[in-house]
């Protein structure tokens, strides 16, 4: 039997365990878990559920929630900018509506923002890094919604609100379920290419926490393909975008609108100020804030920008206690620890197994218990195996996968997964994963409407910077969905609004107040938000730096 | 996390010489020699193409494509990154388009000019058969550079090393919204069910499961059928 280089000598005879067991677990499942099972697993082996990882915030509005420290941090922090600094008369973009972020809620909201009668002109997307560039893009296994003729969306309804554990405002779920079908027809329209069976149905893949096979895909390129096809469609409306500039403050005026934002121009440095009756905030999650150390699946940009600038003008925060860890993230190679291993690998019949080959749990519980399970079996059990910078994983046994559809699967279906892996010499066709949990989504974020209004007249929020819509715990493929169905409301009434209000004298006074909470719970901090890129550079650069220039 | 036993090699980033740890990708690499990315660097998992890298390796006169982001560093590579390709994007309404060669000639005719030499191919950090999508479109069909160009993550090396001066990435982009759009159409049952839930259909039985407490609300979750 040929071996492949991919793992080293030391893990071969656990690979052989997974190999001869193989057979004998084709058609078979591990049972599912009780309620009472989840909760007590979660209880016990979920990190959200760690007490000491926590804290309450200390100021504003939603004092008292409780969140991680690494969120606590960049919300008890300093504006990054202070009002003296900025002078307000020197309007760079005078706006209807002023997008931030240029993810898939972003580009939903332009796009529908310009259908919606706003000129192109009086329309502007801002973004961080690249157009299109977010963890929209690289979401894999698919996207959800209940069209198929044995589903419907009572029953996506009762998944997404049962996998949130009913802490979901109920409203938004209703929306998001509803929407779903328009939602795939809209890409279609434009031109998304979805996996199809020959008779020209939809290719429908089940879910961790779905009663029906439900989710769409594109390979496991769904986030690309669906990305980049807005992103063309965008171009070719000349919608005025801004790639490399950050939103560094909301403006507000002295009617307590928000106003705006203050820009950051990442090559020059310099900041400009874009007034807009309707500001829509799409600056996705909180992924490189690294929640209790986890290596985190999401793109470079993901630092929690939005719930910040939200936070500063007074917005309600929500659900942000929950934080999302994919139960497979890559823990072999070390080039790749913590990238995700998509869901729907296990939706087309891979099985995780412990170090003897053994199954320890369904493969298809929502993914908070999913990834309990995965850590009480190497860390309580001990059954994992451990790699060589010592981090612990179990196998995910993906050549079954071919076994079980037929050989070509993987490699028609998880073209992304199988290059990724064979540039490391792993043949996913013939060798399992290793895979451990990794931060992958950050579940709450700025409490929204069905409208997509925050708390804060004329500030809206869609995709992964808001919260609500998946309670405590989003089941694979409803984010995807989230950013198009709330994406293209904030797009949509953000759009009515500009046309009714007018704005007053722009402030940035809020900064004052925040800095006035600060004092007042007597935080003193060097800590300054939103902190727009992480910080990746050797310690050794950084304790010799100057800043000269 | 380095030690001092950890294996080190030479690399050159735009010409300047660092030493950095074996085992690292170009991205890790030039972060731990001290570069803080703003352009460069997205998903940092082979997702969008932000790290458009061209290298070169000790000994070697080939320039070779690759994204920075999944590529290893090797003993004296030279790397410069890539990270945009200033090539044009032509506009359309994509309703309006028939899914033929006319197409691409109409708006990128430099794709005539394609000498089939592969050295796209070459380029492809995805390894997709570029140039071979690039003829299918020339010859007008449409299925076959949309299926054959669908990895593609628009990173531009293609662009940026043809010599024919083509922009491939574009040419697959507007090959498969024509094939989604105008060949494969909408799906039957897709559009069934947007119409029932537009003649409010499910209206009552999601109505009435906003009403029901949270005991209630959780018997139904359990007790739903799963059919998978």
């Amino acid at each position: 039997m040929k071996r492949m280089s991919g793992y080293p000598e030391y893990m071969q005879e656990s690979l052989r365990l997974v190999e001869k067991t193989r057979p004998e677990r084709i058609g078979k499942t591990f049972p599912a878990m009780t309620a009472e099972e989840k909760e007590r697993i979660l209880r016990d082996w979920h990190p959200d559920y760690k007490e000491e990882s926590k804290r309450p915030l200390r100021i504003g509005p939603c004092k008292g929630q409780v969140m991680p420290h690494e969120v606590a941090d960049i919300l008890e922090a300093h504006p990054a900018i202070t009002p003296d600094e900025i002078d307000l008369t020197d309007i760079a973009y005078d706006l209807d509506v002023l997008v931030i972020g240029a993810g898939g809620a972003g580009l939903s909201a332009a796009l529908l923002a310009h259908e919606n009668g706003v000129e192109r002109d009086r329309i502007l997307m801002v973004q961080k890094l690249r157009l299109g560039d977010a963890n929209s893009k690289m979401s894999q296994g698919g996207i959800q919604a209940a069209d198929a003729p044995d589903d419907s969306p009572t029953l996506h309804y009762l998944d997404v609100i049962g996998g949130g554990h009913f802490a979901n405002d109920p409203d938004l779920v209703e929306a998001l379920v509803k929407e779903g079908p328009d939602v795939i027809k809209w890409h279609e329209e434009l031109g998304v290419i979805y996996d199809k069976n020959p008779d020209g149905t939809m290719q429908l893949a089940p879910g961790g926490g779905t009663c029906r096979r439900r989710m769409h895909s594109c390979k496991d390129y769904t986030g690309l393909e669906i990305t980049r096809v807005l992103v063309d469609e965008f171009l070719n409306r000349e919608i005025p975008y801004v790639e490399f500039t950050c939103a560094v403050e909301l403006l507000m005026d002295d009617k307590g609108q928000v106003a705006g934002s203050v820009l950051y121009d990442l090559d020059s440095d310099e900041y400009l100020i874009a007034r807009a009756k309707s500001t829509v905030l799409a600056t996705g999650g909180f992924g490189r804030l690294h929640i209790q150390g986890f290596e985190t699946t999401n793109h470079y940009g993901a630092t929690g920008d939005g719930i910040a600038l939200a936070y500063h003008v007074g917005a309600r925060l929500r659900d942000l206690d929950s934080t999302q860890f994919h139960p497979t993230g890559a823990a072999y190679p070390e080039q790749i620890v913590g990238q995700l291993c998509t869901e729907k690998l296990r939706g087309r019949g891979a099985q995780p197994v412990n170090k003897y080959g053994e199954l320890f749990v369904y493969p298809l519980e929502t993914r908070d218990v999913e990834a309990s399970a995965i850590i009480r079996e190497c860390y309580e059990r001990e059954n994992g195996v451990v790699t060589p910078t010592g981090m612990r994983g179990v196998w995910l046994d993906t050549p079954l996968i071919d076994i079980i559809n037929g050989e070509g699967t993987i490699e028609r279906e998880f073209a992304a997964m199988f290059r990724n892996f064979k540039k490391f010499d792993i043949d996913i066709r013939e060798e399992p994963m290793l895979v451990f949990p990794t931060l992958h989504y950050q579940n709450g974020g700025v409490a929204i409407n069905t409208r997509s209004e925050t708390s804060i007249p004329g500030l809206y929020a869609a995709g992964e910077v808001a919260g609500g819509v998946h309670g405590k715990n989003r089941l694979m493929g409803n984010s995807q969905l989230d950013l198009y169905v709330f994406g293209r409301r904030a797009g949509r009434f953000a759009a009515e609004r500009a046309k009714k209000i007018s704005l007053g004298k722009l402030t940035l006074s809020h900064l004052d107040r925040y800095e006035r909470w600060l004092a007042e719970a007597g935080i003193e901090t060097d800590r300054r938000a939103p902190i727009l890129l992480p910080e990746y550079r050797g310690k050794r650069t950084l304790e010799h730096q100057l800043k000269l220039l | 996390m380095m030690d001092d036993e950890v294996e080190m090699v030479t690399i050159y980033v735009m010409g300047k010489r660092h030493r950095v740890p074996a085992g690292l990708t170009i991205m890790k690499a030039m972060e731990y020699a001290g570069h803080q990315f703003r352009r460069g660097a997205g998903c940092r998992g082979g997702f969008c193409g932000a790290c458009a890298t061209i290298y070169r390796t000790k000994g070697s006169y080939k320039l070779q494509g690759a994204l920075a982001c999944q590529k290893i560093v090797e003993d004296g590579m030279y790397i410069a990154q890539i990270p945009f390709s200033p090539a044009e994007k032509k506009t359309y309404n994509i309703e309006e388009l028939r899914p033929d060669a006319g197409v691409f000639l109409e708006y990128y005719p430099e794709i005539a000019r394609c000498l089939s030499c592969n050295t796209c191919t070459k380029a492809c950090p995805q390894d997709i058969m570029v140039m071979d999508y690039v003829q299918a479109a020339l010859r007008g069909d449409v299925e076959e550079a949309a299926k054959l160009s669908f990895d593609c993550i628009g990173c531009g090396l293609c662009a940026v090393r043809c010599p024919a001066e083509i922009v491939p990435y574009n040419i697959g982009q507007l090959a498969r919204r024509l094939y989604s759009r105008h060949i494969v159409g909408p799906t039957e049952h897709v559009l069934k069910r947007v119409r029932e839930i537009e003649e409010g259909r499910f209206d009552e039985e999601i109505e009435e499961l906003k009403t029901l407490d949270r005991e209630a609300l959780q018997e139904r979750y359990e007790t739903r059928e799963r059919r998978l």
